[in-house]
């Protein structure tokens, strides 16, 4: 078990392209991550600063109506909110036919792969108005570009991201003895959702070392990170509890200024805390190569992080150049985001299949598909994201709806679908299996020969 | 379920003609049930706030906590016996309750504590085990490992949630009434062939064919298979909860005794007058859908348990929401209940009553009232029921639950 390029692309990449050469070396695999991020450029998603605007612009219209009511303006300003929530409901379908162009196109599929991963890690989602629209923005913004550097960063950039402290309820929690809360006469307090979540989902996992009292302090410790529409993320040191907290026995804040750094402070130490590394580079491990990894690539990986004090880039390549990583004797099961993705790339979708966008078809084609399939995209049910397990895919509804949509998106994607029995090597390398070859030219019709290939856990496996 | 490779390519032969939609002609159609009785097992996903859904306004300290919330004739919290109060949004369950239909347990919970996680609390109340890590198998599935005679048919996971509490070695079935196959027999064949070699894939593929063909939208046939494709086939249909108390009830009706699926939406940190009013609306709206369902004669041999992983903080928090807490509400449906009734032990709600100094204590074991149930129902002994599919569990004293 060594490096293998078909296998890599599939593996670590969004499949096999016609038109793209799988990477030679895990060197080259990881090169991809240096490299320019074009493919975010041909398809852009927007940033959530950009994204911010719109919530500026929905509050604006909100005001106007609540100063107005009973006249034309408020009515205005009442089509102006709903048309600006279409609109952003619009421009999410597009992100999502982005993100599908960005994996059928780029040269550097691992940093798809990779943003796919950190962004459910992560996971953060709006849960009312316009801010429903929010989470490619927030990947775009906070995850993307924090994949390769220190884990402490990518936690720091997620963490306090406003629509993390908007889902988690961050932004409304306000420390019991805080200025705001004594002053405030309505009831003011803690909110523990962020805390206990970084906690048991983010860094340490649900068996690590803490306790309720830890949860508590921790609570105490993140009061003052807020979200404004007007500003995003700020920190309001009147909602900060006062005092120190105590975290996994060691001390924070207690400064009679009250600081984000005390934040960050106890977020670096949780990023290289000896449960982290163990949790989370395994749930890598998990992700990329089986849902029952090799024990020893876990531990090289582990060892890695506690090395680097969690640097990804080195322990995504302790990950790479493990033999345990190429082991195909349990392969994972592509997840419907994957599936679709490695669909598209197969087949080489062009550009103009997704855009310009309109939204019925690219919901028909994408989203509804996606979410028979188990993954409804950008809402998964809670902070903890999608499953990993692949029994928790391999559902006969979901088996069905790959199934259905092997067979019948593609020629809605392709004006020319390609002849099955070339699609199959192209799709799954020399190795493809025998009885996979000959359905492939025994069906009656291209979309069914290409649909069937799809539909091969040859193809759904990885 | 395995379905033989010959038995499959009967049914995919039978594709071309509409009536293969139907589940009566095809050969899995056999009458099996092992009982009668049937179960529904709901899992409220999210941690149900027991005290605002089940308001014990008679305990003194309980206007304090949550504010004052007296009961109305017509609106308001509906009184359910002088001391409890229900949530205004279950009003329309309130028929279902004078017919003794509907009931309730107060203050229980699994024996999970402390860490108040979703997930692990939810993996314990479907594991139905003493502490986590005791084993995959969900309580539904040991339950049906004792049942000589359970076949696939038996039980049913429904919905696209995944259902845990049926996840075991024993074969049951699981749906999600919106899917649909649509495909060529050549198609249909030539996909259990290239899934043939893998067992997951074949068994899963085997069984959705089985499903789409008897779930209420057809199989779609062949000559519509070759006038090309349209978008229709790739698009879902309506989802929702409804469809899936519709679809439980009709199989329950048929050669299926246990269904489960699971409800959304209770995980309210914020503003929860809004979220739970919702939530409620759409429990609601289900146990009607599946007495409607169900009709009279399978009604009455029916019990519903709406389970939850943990209930809420006693207190408001600071944003008009509760945190995640310890005992809660269990919610008890169907003609075979003896309802009419709030089971309770009541801890009471103040400060030194509370778990913890912030939650509702947990009197009993919320799988004992399970365990008690499935004894009525299914007949299962005593012994069975605290070994193997609760292990370590004391049932205890018969609450006296169904008829």
């Amino acid at each position: 078990m060594s490096f293998d390029p078909i296998l890599a692309d599939i593996r670590f990449g969004c499949g096999l392209s016609p038109a793209i050469a799988p990477p030679d070396s895990a060197a080259a695999l990881l090169a991809q991550l240096r490299a320019p991020d074009a493919i975010a450029a041909a398809f852009p998603v927007e940033t959530f600063p950009q994204f911010r605007q719109r919530m500026v612009e929905r509050a604006r219209q909100t005001k106007i109506r609540r100063n107005n009511r009973g006249t034309p303006q408020a009515e205005a300003a009442r089509k102006a909110a709903r048309r600006l929530n279409q609109v952003a409901r619009k421009d999410a379908m597009a992100w999502l036919a982005h993100h599908m162009l960005r994996r059928t196109h780029t040269q550097n599929p691992f940093r798809e792969r990779l943003a796919f991963f950190w962004g459910d890690h992560f996971t953060a989602r709006g849960k009312q108005g316009i801010i429903w629209r929010g989470t490619s923005p927030y990947v775009e913004s906070a995850i993307r570009p924090n994949m390769t550097g220190s884990f402490a960063d990518l936690l720091i950039a997620a963490v306090t991201h406003p629509l993390m402290l908007h889902y988690l309820d961050q932004w409304n929690s306000y420390g019991p003895a805080s200025p705001a809360a004594l002053r405030s006469r309505r009831p003011r307090g803690l909110n523990e959702n962020l805390a206990r979540e970084v906690l048991e989902l983010h860094t340490l996992g649900v068996d690590g070392p803490y306790s309720q009292d830890d949860v508590r302090q921790l609570a105490e410790l993140f009061t003052g990170m807020t979200m404004q529409v007007q500003v995003g993320f700020k920190f309001d040191k009147h909602m900060a509890e006062p005092g120190a907290e105590m975290v996994l026995g060691k001390q924070y804040g207690g400064t009679d200024n009250p600081h984000i750094r005390d934040v960050q402070a106890v977020l670096r130490d949780l990023s290289v805390h000896p449960a982290t590394a163990a949790h989370v580079a395994r749930k890598l491990a998990v992700h990329f190569v089986s849902d029952v990894p090799d024990p020893d690539l876990v531990a090289a990986m582990i060892r890695r992080w506690r090395e680097t004090d969690g640097d990804l880039g080195t322990v995504y390549a302790a990950m790479l150049d493990h033999p345990g990583a190429w082991d195909m004797s349990r392969p994972n099961v592509k997840q419907p985001v994957d599936f679709i993705g490695s669909a598209c790339r197969a087949l080489a979708i062009p550009p103009d299949a997704l855009t310009p966008p309109d939204e019925k078809a690219l919901q028909q084609r994408l989203f509804d598909p996606m979410a028979l399939m188990g993954q409804i995209w950008e809402r998964p049910e809670g902070p903890d994201g999608w499953a990993e397990a692949d029994s928790d895919w391999i559902t006969p509804q979901g088996v069905a709806a790959r199934l259905q949509w092997a067979v019948s998106a593609p020629q809605l994607l392709m004006p020319q679908l390609p002849d099955p029995r070339d699609f199959v090597i192209s799709a799954l390398g020399m190795r493809a299996p025998r009885a996979v070859q000959f359905a492939a030219a025994a069906a009656e019709t291209r979309p069914d020969g290409v649909g069937i290939v799809l539909a091969s856990p040859a193809f759904q496996r990885a | 379920m395995t379905l033989t490779r010959r038995r499959f390519l009967t049914r995919s032969a039978l594709l071309g003609c509409s009536a293969a939609a139907s589940p009566l002609i095809t050969p899995m159609a056999f009458a099996s049930a092992p009982w009668d009785n049937r179960l529904v097992v709901i899992i409220l996903r999210g941690g149900m706030d027991g005290l605002a859904v089940v308001r014990p306004y008679g305990d003194p300290d309980f206007a304090g906590l949550r504010g004052d919330y007296a009961p109305g004739a017509t609106e308001g919290p509906a009184d359910l016996d002088g001391y409890f109060a229900l949530h205004p949004s279950l009003r329309p369950l309130m028929p279902m309750w004078q017919a003794g239909h509907l009931g309730f347990v107060h203050a229980v919970s699994t024996p999970y504590r402390d860490k108040r996680s979703h997930f692990d609390g939810q993996d314990l109340l479907e594991a139905g085990t003493g502490s986590l890590g005791d084993g995959r198998d969900g309580w539904l599935n040991r339950l049906l490992q004792t049942v000589p005679g359970a076949e696939a048919e038996t039980a049913y996971a429904i919905g696209r949630d995944t259902m845990a509490v049926l996840s075991g070695p024993a074969p049951v079935s699981s749906w999600a009434p919106d899917s649909d196959l649509a495909l060529s027999p050549q198609a249909m064949r030539l996909a259990e062939l290239v899934m043939s070699e893998d067992p997951a894939f074949a068994a899963a593929l085997a069984q959705a064919y089985d499903l789409a063909g008897s779930d209420g939208d057809a199989v779609e046939t062949a000559p519509e298979m070759m006038g090309g494709m349209s978008e229709n086939m790739i698009r879902t249909q309506a989802s929702g909860t409804e469809g899936m108390a519709r679809f439980a009830a009709e199989r329950l009706r048929g050669d299926a005794r246990i269904a489960a699926f699971s409800l959304n939406g209770w995980d309210t940190h914020n503003m929860q007058a809004r979220g739970l009013a919702r939530a409620l609306g759409t429990l609601s709206q289900t146990l009607l859908t599946l007495q409607d369902g169900l009709g009279g004669p399978v009604w009455k041999k029916t019990t519903v348990i709406a389970m939850t992983e943990f209930g809420r903080t006693a207190r408001i928090n600071g944003t008009g929401g509760t945190d995640h807490g310890t005992a809660g509400a269990m919610v008890m449906a169907g003609g075979a209940l003896r309802g009419g009734r709030v089971i309770a032990d009541w801890p009471g709600l103040a400060q030194a009553d509370l778990y913890q100094n912030r939650d509702l204590r947990p009197t009993r074991d919320m799988r004992a009232h399970a365990a008690w149930v499935m004894r009525g129902l299914f007949g299962l002994d005593r012994a069975t029921l605290e070994r193997k599919v609760f292990p370590d569990l004391d049932m205890g004293a018969d609450p006296g639950l169904l008829l």
